[in-house]
Parts: C-alpha cells; structure tokens; sequence
C-alpha cells in the first residue's frame, strides 16, 4: 500500500486518513471482544476495571469466577453445557445429511423449479428468529415436543439446514460431473460413487457447513427461550438470564470460553474454505 | 423437419424424442427425490406452523365459544343504548357456565384485550353474582359495577361475536373498527405500534448506513492488500462474525455502562465530567452501536468477495486516461462494486428489522424494535393471536425485502466466510 513518490500532498493525506478509518473500524470490531478478557479475571465482584488492574496489581487478579464455573453452588454451567453439546451435535448431524443430500439434488442440472424450492430450504436463514420461533413453539406445543430435548434438536436441524445447504451447493458449483459417470462406467453403484468418489470430494463444504449448523445451534437463544424448560436449559439460556438479571463476573468466564472455542472453529473454518478452494482449482 | 426427427427410433423401436423425454423425467424424478426429504421435513415441522399462524392471528373462536347465548341475544341490538333485558339473562347465563367449568379468567383476559378494565369487573360480577336472585338479572348486574351499566362496555363484547377477525391487524397499527364499522385510529397517547414499526424501520435502515459506511472502507483495503496482510486482518472481522451474540452483546453491555469502559476513557480525557457520564445503554444509542457492530461483518463480506473480482487494472487505465483519484473511484471503481453493496445492505436489513437478542438486553424502553413486542405479547400477556398476526406483518415486510435481494443478488450466491 506504499504510495508512489510522485503522490500529490492531498492525496497523500486522503490516504493516510483513509488508513486511519480502516484502522478505527477495525478497532471497532474486534476491541470489544478483549475487553471480557481481563474483567473475567477481576477479584472483585464488579463489571468494571478496577483501579487495582489498572496498576497491574496481582492481587486485584484471581481465577474464582472460573472456579465458580466450575465449581460453584447450584451452577447451572455444568448441565447447560452438557445440554448444549448434545443439542447442537445431534442438530449438525440431522442438518448435514438433510442438507447435503438436498443439495445433490439442487445442483443435478435436472432439478425442476430449482428458484422456488432453493428459496424455500434457505427460507429459516431469512425469516427473522422471532417468528420462527413462534411458528415452531406452536408446532411443538401441538406436537408435545415442547420443553423437549427432542423438539429442540428438531427446531436447530431446521435453522442449520440452510447453511449447510449453501455452502455444500457452493461446492458442488465447481464439481466435475464426469468423474461420477467414470464411477458409473466402471460399475460403481450410486451408493458407493457417492460415498468413494462424490463425498471425499465435497467434503470440506460439508464440514464447513456443519460447523455453520454446529455454531447456529449452539449459539441459538430465541427459539431456546420458547422451548425449553428447566431441564434444557443451554449455555446461551443461561447467558441470557445471567444479562438480563445478576450479571455476575462467571458470565464473563464462560464469554471467555465460549471466545476460545470461536477461535477454534475460526482457524478450522478458514482451512477447510482454503483446502475447498485448492480442490475446486480456484487460484487465489 | 420435425417429421423427420420423429422418425429417429431407438433400438427398442420407441421415438428418440419420447426416449429421451423419459430419461430426463426419470433424471428430474431422482433429483426431485433427493431434495424431497428436507422439502417435506421443512414444509411439516416449518412452514405449516407458519401458514398456522395466519389461522391464529385471526381465529377469535374462543370468545364466541364462551358466550353463545349472550351473542345470539345480541344480533338484533343496535347498540346504540344499553342492550335490552334477554342480553343480559343470556350473558347471566353463559357466565354461570363458564364460572362452572372455570374459564371467565380466560374470557376477562381476551376481553380485557378489547377493552381495558374488563378484567376487574368480571372478577367482581363472579364474586356477587354467587348471591344473584332469580330474574331481573339487568339490574343485579348493572349494580355489580357501574361499568357494567357502561354501553361502550357492552359494545366491546359485542365487538368479539364472530368467528374470525382481523382486529389484532388492525391493532398492529394502531386502528380498530368502531361501532359504525369504520375503522378508525385509536387516540393519540396511546397510539405505541405505529411508533415501533417506523422505529423498527429507522433503527434498521440507520444500522444498515453505518455498516456500509464502515464497511466499505475495510472491504476495499482487505480487498486491496497483499495476501499476507489482508488475511491477517480478515482474521478481525471473521472472529466477532464466529463468536457467539451474546458474548457479544456482553462486551457491549461492560463497555456501555455508567461506569464502564467508554465512559471511563472519556472521563479520564476529559471530555464528559465525572458526575454526568453519558447514558449510552437501555435506550436507542446503545441499540444502534452494539448493532452496527455485530451486523458489520455481514455488510464486509459481500462487499469483499465482490470488491476481489474487481482487477485493479481497471483504476490504472481510468488514471492512466486523465482521471483524478477521486474521479477513477467514483466513474470506474464504485458502479462495479455496487452489487456487492445491494447484497451487503439487503442482507444487513433483512437481519436487523428482525433483531431481538441485543434490542432487549441494551435497547432499554426507547431502543426495542417489534420483535421485542411479540415476544412480549408471547410470553406476558400470552396474546398469541396478537403475536402472530404482528409476526406476519414483519415477515410480509421481511419476505418484500429477501424477494427483491433474490432478483438483484439471486440466493444460490448468498456467500458464508
């Protein structure tokens, strides 16, 4: 980005101004991410720095609002999270096969009324969560699945097909047809073209979208808030009551945590769509 | 020319053209048959609830159901004075069933939407009417409560005879049919849901203007950059976009309070005195900020992978040709990236007018937008009817706008990390 010598004094300063907006966006994006980090170290038991952090002082730190996670009273973490992980995981697995095998029949160039129908699967992607979950929480309500781990695995598999949907279509997009037929010319049944030679192949779309079905459900809150009861209480549940009522510094542990494993599934998020990107031959 | 392509056979004898119609219905067939499982999952678990709610924004059965007799006595009242002596017996009537099997309190709370004070006096009339004499039930009833010798109260319950209703539309903005059968608006001070939806609106359309504006600038430098740097600080816009909302809007709640982070910083330069820290949680600031924010990355990305495709050889032959900086970016560079922006916005849009999560935890009383309200009316006042026919009322604004997104952008390019 290093200008040219021969730049004009007011261009010059257009650019280093743009470059400082750039910089103030930035800053605006992902500051207020590590602001939890030190607050969820705080000795104290309040949300603000506290004059003894600002000095760096070792005894204004401490580790109990993590013990509390963990450890504490009538904790509610320890359920939330078990209930999260079975949702979500159960949920990415009814998504993913859902989606994938609805998304070998979109990209057949055979599909009748492809426009409609695609509009239809990416259509809880769109409508807003408040009516989806109103709309379920009725469904579920006459279907005796609320407060459910079941129903709510069944609302997550709803929310999480879109995603993996898009993103396996998006692979099959560059997808050499012919390689199948090879498999079929050769005596394969479609079973075992799918499983030996389609599957390997889009596989970093399937896993991309799982993590976008995993993460959707795990992070859900508003169809949670109409379903659950007290037994499916989930992590995000417990946020959402922990904001709305004793903000207490735990919370902040568990952001913590809960910003670790977004890393985690950034970093895998970022070398599946750069593996993809190789298998489809896009040259970045 | 055609008879003579019809004339191509198979070698089973059969047409090529009928043969190959028969291929390719079978080919749709098994394509058809893939999609069919989600299809269907979706169309029973999914948009079936959703079409059910249109039947519940304007079933109104209960009251009918509660209060026949009381009902039919009604249709031939004008309702222009208290209604005559058989109303009344008939509505002693029905409410002695309902007290039976125990549902006036459903009955006040329905009537009560109707009309505000109704929940006391049915409450009352269930108390005296224990030690009502037999006949003249007009007179024992008026005297329960001078409300009950209040025709408007009267005309509300009439109000509520049919079957089916659109009153909780009328209600989402504001309106409801008089006595004359005019639709009318209701007075002034309590006129709250025309004021949501066009704050909705605002906050929706002003979040969508901010994110352009901060976006825009990132998008062109990451699109810009060097590989090496441009993936690095992708990073900062790709990890808010993966962290979970609530961890979200926790930051923004500890940076918003009184004695938070910003205000902490604006004291300590001095800006804002100690004593009067800005108030930028529980109403509409707080909304707007932790908004742009979260909504931001989705506003960068399509503006990123349109921007990408845009070879940078193009901005050298416009300077190349006599153009200033300012003229080759507004002439050359901007009109190719505006798909990126329709997309970006649309997206941006669609997902903000239906926010809920962060409006409710930092938006305060001033800063809710209308999916607040019907989660309200779901959960408190559990005016189910009223919920959903509020809910359709955004989803038709929400399914105009991902229509238009669908013919400008297309959804098969909607674009994920």
């Amino acid at each position: 980005m290093a200008l040219p010598k021969y730049t004009e004094p007011h261009y010059r300063i257009w650019h280093y101004l743009y470059l400082f907006i750039c910089g103030c966006v930035f800053f605006f994006l992902i500051a207020p991410l590590f602001v939890i980090f030190p607050l969820s170290f705080n000795a104290e038991e309040f949300l603000v720095i506290t004059d003894g952090m600002k000095r760096l002082d070792p005894d204004a730190f401490s580790l109990r609002w993590y013990k509390d996670m963990v450890y504490g009273t009538k904790n509610p973490w320890g359920l939330a999270a078990k209930n999260s992980f079975f949702i979500a995981i159960f949920a990415t697995i009814g998504a993913v096969i859902l989606g994938t095998v609805a998304a070998l029949g979109l990209s057949s160039r055979y599909m009748p009324y492809k426009g409609i129908i695609m509009a239809t699967l990416i259509s809880p992607m769109i409508v807003p969560l408040i009516i989806s979950g109103v709309a379920i929480f009725f469904f579920m309500a006459k279907a005796g699945l609320a407060a459910t781990h079941t129903g709510i695995v069944i609302a997550h598999i709803i929310l999480g097909t879109p995603f993996v949907v898009i993103t396996v279509t998006a692979t099959l997009s560059g997808f050499d047809h012919s390689v199948t037929r090879a498999a079929a010319s050769l005596g394969s049944n479609p079973v075992n073209t799918f499983m030996k030679i389609t599957l390997p192949l889009i596989l970093p779309g399937v896993i991309s979208g799982a993590l976008f079905a995993f993460v959707t459900s795990f992070d859900e809150v508003v169809i949670v808030l109409f379903l659950a009861g007290l037994d499916n209480t989930t992590i995000p549940i417990q946020m959402w009551t922990g904001l709305r009522e004793q903000l207490s510094p735990t919370i902040l542990s568990v952001a913590t945590c809960l910003i670790l494993l977004s890393t985690l599934v950034l970093i895998a998020a970022e070398l599946l769509r750069r593996r993809s990107e190789r298998i489809r031959g896009i040259n970045r | 020319m055609s008879s003579e392509t019809q004339k191509i056979l198979t070698t089973d004898g059969i047409p090529l053209e009928v043969s190959l119609k028969k291929v390719e219905r079978k080919n749709k067939f098994k394509a058809f048959l893939l999609v069919a499982p989600l299809l269907f999952f979706l169309l029973i678990v999914y948009i079936s609830p959703i079409v059910g709610m249109l039947f519940n924004s304007v079933d109104d059965r209960m009251v009918t159901n509660a209060l026949p007799k009381t009902f039919k006595a009604m249709e031939d009242w004008d309702g222009k004075e208290l209604p005559p002596e058989k109303v009344f017996d008939a509505f002693h009537f029905d409410f002695q069933k309902l007290i039976e099997e125990e549902r006036e309190g459903k009955l006040s709370t329905q009537l009560n939407y109707e009309k505000n004070g109704f929940k006391s006096i049915i409450k009352k009339l269930r108390r005296k009417s224990k030690s009502f004499e037999e006949g003249n039930y007009k007179e024992q009833i008026m005297a329960v409560h001078e409300r009950w010798a209040d025709v408007e109260y009267w005309r509300a319950i009439k109000r509520r005879a049919p079957a089916y209703t659109y009153s909780k539309y009328l209600k989402g903005v504001d309106m409801y049919q008089n006595e004359d059968g005019k639709l009318v608006q209701v007075e002034e001070d309590r006129r709250i849901y025309k004021k949501l939806w066009v704050r909705t609106l605002k906050i929706a359309f002003y979040v969508t203007l901010f994110c352009f504006l901060m976006a825009y600038p990132i998008a062109h430098l990451l699109a810009t950059l060097p590989m090496k740097y441009s993936n690095l600080l992708m990073i900062c816009v790709l990890l808010p976009f993966w962290t979970s909302l609530l961890v979200r809007t926790a930051s923004w709640m500890i940076l918003l309070q009184q004695q938070g982070v910003v205000n902490d910083f604006l004291v300590w330069i001095g800006v804002v005195a100690n004593d009067k820290r800005l108030e930028m949680m529980y109403n509409e600031t707080g909304t707007y900020i932790a908004m742009t924010q979260i909504l931001l990355p989705f506003m960068v990305l399509p503006l990123y992978s349109v921007m990408k495709t845009i070879s940078p050889s193009l901005v050298r032959a416009g300077k190349s040709l006599g153009g200033t900086p300012f003229i080759t970016f507004w002439k050359v560079y901007f009109p190719l990236t505006i798909p990126g922006i329709g997309a970006g916005s649309l997206l941006v849009f669609i997902l903000a007018i239906g926010y809920y999560i962060t409006p409710e935890l930092v938006g305060g009383a001033s800063g809710t937008l209308i999916s607040n309200q019907i989660a309200y009316h779901m959960k408190y006042t559990l005016d189910w009817s009223f919920a959903s026919a509020m809910g359709l009322m955004l989803l038709v604004g929400v399914l105009a706008v991902y229509w238009v997104y669908n013919k400008l952008v297309g959804i098969d390019n909607i674009k994920l990390g």
